[in-house]
């Protein structure tokens, strides 16, 4: 017993390290945040407890509906795109022959870029006029977009950038899990007169079943968190098209100095966040058992 | 290895993690009066590395002012106002004694207590009462004074007369109204090549500013004081007139180029690039056109706000930190007094510009126009007397004289809200005017209606 408490005491000797650091710079701002969702701030004073004021300035702000709103379509278009995108590319490069390799760097090769830079490249790509993409639409006799300069399609343009941006890491995954399913289970739908199709459905998808859920809660809880984009590309325009939660925060926090509704509305989105990252622990000790 | 080894070794583990931590938070301290009577200030302003010139002068402004003043010690700190991290910066008392602000911001700072009130020690600041009355409102509540004023600008239109003249218009005639500048746009646009008649800002509040300068070109209003309280006043005859007139610039002329959603950066750079003809901006534009983007002073004009019936100021000043010590603001006083509002230090600062090449004549620092009287005309004389760019450039610019008009209260959030306006009617074709000025309206009063 004491020899244990000892053996113990060793650990916690070299825990102790990340755990302060942990208390400090991650669960007492966190602590904090969520008193300061209850407080009025101006840094100078002592802050004003308001009780729920806060909370209902952001049910009051005609924003606060749109954010959610447009977060939740950008959560959806990223999860059509994004999810399913990078399974059959994975699907089509699990295939290959040659050039394995090859490809995965060039699929993989976005990942690397900063997100501020991708943004910027394509905002130039995006241009309505002498932009790229519209020259090219042009060349083909097509009628170019106004990509990010209509509320009709904005966030559907910041959504073609998040997929692009993310696309590597997440086809990467599924290649890694495609790899590992057994090559004879393969060969047995193949002599059962399974066609490419049935075989994608009824052996790929069976075998990466778990990964691709993980990987979809993975997403919900960062595509959740989409700020970047909106931030560079848009600023959340045209007429608040593309104005997310997460912007709306940064506006509360940094735009109007009002720290204590920005808290509220980081309660909030912790709240929301928190329910799916409950579901991704419940599935992956699901898969540990 | 036996426990109480063990137990020892964690023990200093976790003394060693603790202290770590220790060092990792601790604050600077912010300094005070030190041994001897000397008075620190920590000032913000300082000029950053990338821009050399105004680096040294600053820094030389600093020596000349310590060596005048033994008993004060400046501590001088890159950066000017950033709203993202004034907060963060006073709570954690990281925040400058002297610090600056722009003229949108102490209206606020004031109301949430996080400026020092000077009143006492401004009636020692010689020639304050020289500086511009609206100004000095500015920084001023209730009869009580929070900051001095030390620079300013009013929105003009700049143009660019290298294709004007391509366009066959006269560059030394720049448009007077906003019907001139409409046909102005066309004929540069008809040019081809890409270029743009005319650019307007519509993002992270940029274009709520525009719209703001464009009302009050008109003779309108953003804001009105109703008894006690502010509310909107665009959602009028006047507020239809000019986004009708952007729609139409946009829509029907399509001089206005295709890309939106611009800000200062993207419209400086087409300026610079040689693509726009023209745009609203103050006289500080100029030399960041020709340091940043690569124009040519000969190649621009800037002449009033079209209609004139009034304009758009704004600005800049320097308001002390609310924990400052008596001595410290007295002290600090003394450095915004010595180094911005300085008469007998005009000339030697307009000829110490001239000798290191910098354009002396345009209608900017260093040399501010906040003067009114004796002052202003000094300061007026000795800058023609030294110009070394083109004055006859920017001459219909100072000869223009609309009513300036400070910003609307709250005018951060009030520009976010007006950024839709501008962005649904440059990037809608089918946007309906009146709708939009209404939904902005009913947006803007609640916002207004905190104004204290």
């Amino acid at each position: 017993m004491r020899r244990r408490v000892a053996e113990n005491l060793a650990a916690y000797g070299f825990l102790s390290a990340a755990l302060v650091c942990f208390a400090v710079f991650s669960w007492y701002p966190i602590a904090r945040g969520a008193v300061l969702g209850f407080q009025q701030v101006d840094f100078v004073t002592d802050p004003a407890w308001v009780g729920w004021e806060n909370f209902e300035r952001l049910f009051a702000d005609p924003l606060f509906a749109t954010a959610w709103r447009n977060t939740l379509l950008f959560t959806a278009l990223a999860l059509v795109f994004g999810f399913v995108v990078p399974f059959l590319l994975a699907v089509v490069l699990n295939e290959l022959r040659h050039f394995k390799a090859y490809f995965r760097l060039i699929v993989y090769l976005p990942v690397m870029l900063p997100p501020v830079v991708a943004a910027l490249i394509w905002k130039w790509m995006y241009d309505p006029g002498p932009g790229l993409l519209n020259t090219a639409l042009r060349g083909l006799g097509l009628e170019g977009a106004a990509w990010l300069d209509s509320a009709d399609t904005s966030m559907l343009s910041l959504v073609i950038v998040a997929t692009w941006a993310n696309l590597g890491t997440a086809t990467l995954i599924y290649l890694a899990a495609l790899q590992s399913i057994p090559g004879d289970l393969y060969e047995a739908a193949e002599l059962d007169g399974a066609g490419v199709l049935r075989r994608l459905w009824h052996v790929t998808v069976p075998q990466t079943r778990f990964v691709l859920l993980v990987l979809l809660l993975l997403q919900v809880v960062a595509t959740m968190q989409v700020f970047t984009e909106p931030y560079v590309m848009t600023g959340g325009g045209p007429e608040d098209s593309t104005v997310t939660v997460l912007l709306l925060l940064y506006r509360y926090a940094f735009y109007y100095n009002d720290f204590g509704t920005a808290s509220a509305l980081s309660l909030l989105l912790l709240l929301v966040l928190g329910a799916f990252t409950a579901l991704y622990l419940r599935v992956t000790r699901k898969a540990d058992a | 290895m036996n426990s109480l080894s063990l137990r020892r070794a964690a023990g200093l583990l976790l003394a060693g993690s603790l202290s770590l931590t220790a060092v990792a938070c601790s604050q600077a301290g912010d300094g005070g009066t030190s041994a001897g009577g000397k008075v620190t200030i920590s000032v913000n302003g300082q000029p950053p590395q990338t821009q050399p010139f105004d680096r040294k002068v600053f820094d030389e402004d600093v020596a000349e002012f310590e060596a005048a003043n033994p008993d004060i010690d400046i501590e001088p700190h890159e950066g000017f106002m950033d709203p993202k991290t004034f907060s963060a910066k006073l709570a954690g008392g990281q925040l400058e004694d002297v610090f600056y602000a722009y003229f949108t911001d102490p209206a606020n700072l004031i109301a949430r207590r996080q400026a020092a009130d000077i009143t006492e020690y401004v009636k020692d600041v010689p020639h304050y009462d020289a500086i511009r009355p609206e100004l000095r409102d500015v920084f001023s509540k209730d009869g009580k004074v929070y900051g001095v004023p030390t620079a300013n600008y009013s929105m003009g239109l700049l143009y660019n007369r290298a294709l004007f003249t391509q366009a066959g218009l006269n560059p030394d005639q720049p448009p007077k109204t906003w019907d001139e500048v409409r046909e102005a746009a066309k004929k540069i646009t008809a040019l081809g090549d890409g270029k743009v008649g005319f650019a307007e800002y519509s993002k992270n509040n940029q274009g709520g500013w525009h719209f703001t300068a464009w009302m009050y070109s008109v003779g309108g209003r953003i804001a009105r004081q109703d008894g006690d309280k502010w509310v909107a006043d665009f959602n009028n005859d006047k507020g239809r007139e000019v986004l009708q007139h952007l729609k139409d610039m946009r829509w029907t002329d399509n001089t206005m180029g295709e890309k939106q959603l611009l800000v200062i950066e993207d419209v400086q750079q087409m300026m610079g690039a040689g693509q726009l003809g023209m745009y609203l901006a103050a006289p500080d534009n100029v030399p960041t056109l020709v340091n940043q983007f690569k124009g040519d002073y000969a190649n621009y004009g800037l002449t009033g706000i079209p209609d004139g019936e009034g304009t758009l100021i704004g600005g800049e000043g320097y308001m002390l930190n609310p924990k400052a010590s008596p001595e410290k603001i007295k002290a600090g006083l003394k450095w915004i007094q010595w180094k911005f509002l300085n008469p007998d230090r005009f000339e030697k600062n307009l000829k110490r510009y001239k000798e290191q090449g910098q354009p002396i004549g345009l209608p900017v620092p260093p040399v501010a126009d906040v003067w009114t009287g004796d002052i202003a005309a000094k300061q007026s004389q000795l800058k023609a007397s030294l110009a070394t760019v083109p004055v006859a450039n920017f001459q219909s610019y100072v000869d223009a004289t609309p009513k300036g008009q400070i910003e609307p209260p709250n005018a951060q959030q009030v520009y976010a809200i007006l950024d839709n306006v501008m962005q649904a009617v440059l990037t809608n074709r089918d946007a309906d005017v009146s709708q939009l000025l209404a939904d902005a309206e009913a947006k803007v009063n609640p916002v207004l209606a905190q104004v204290k």
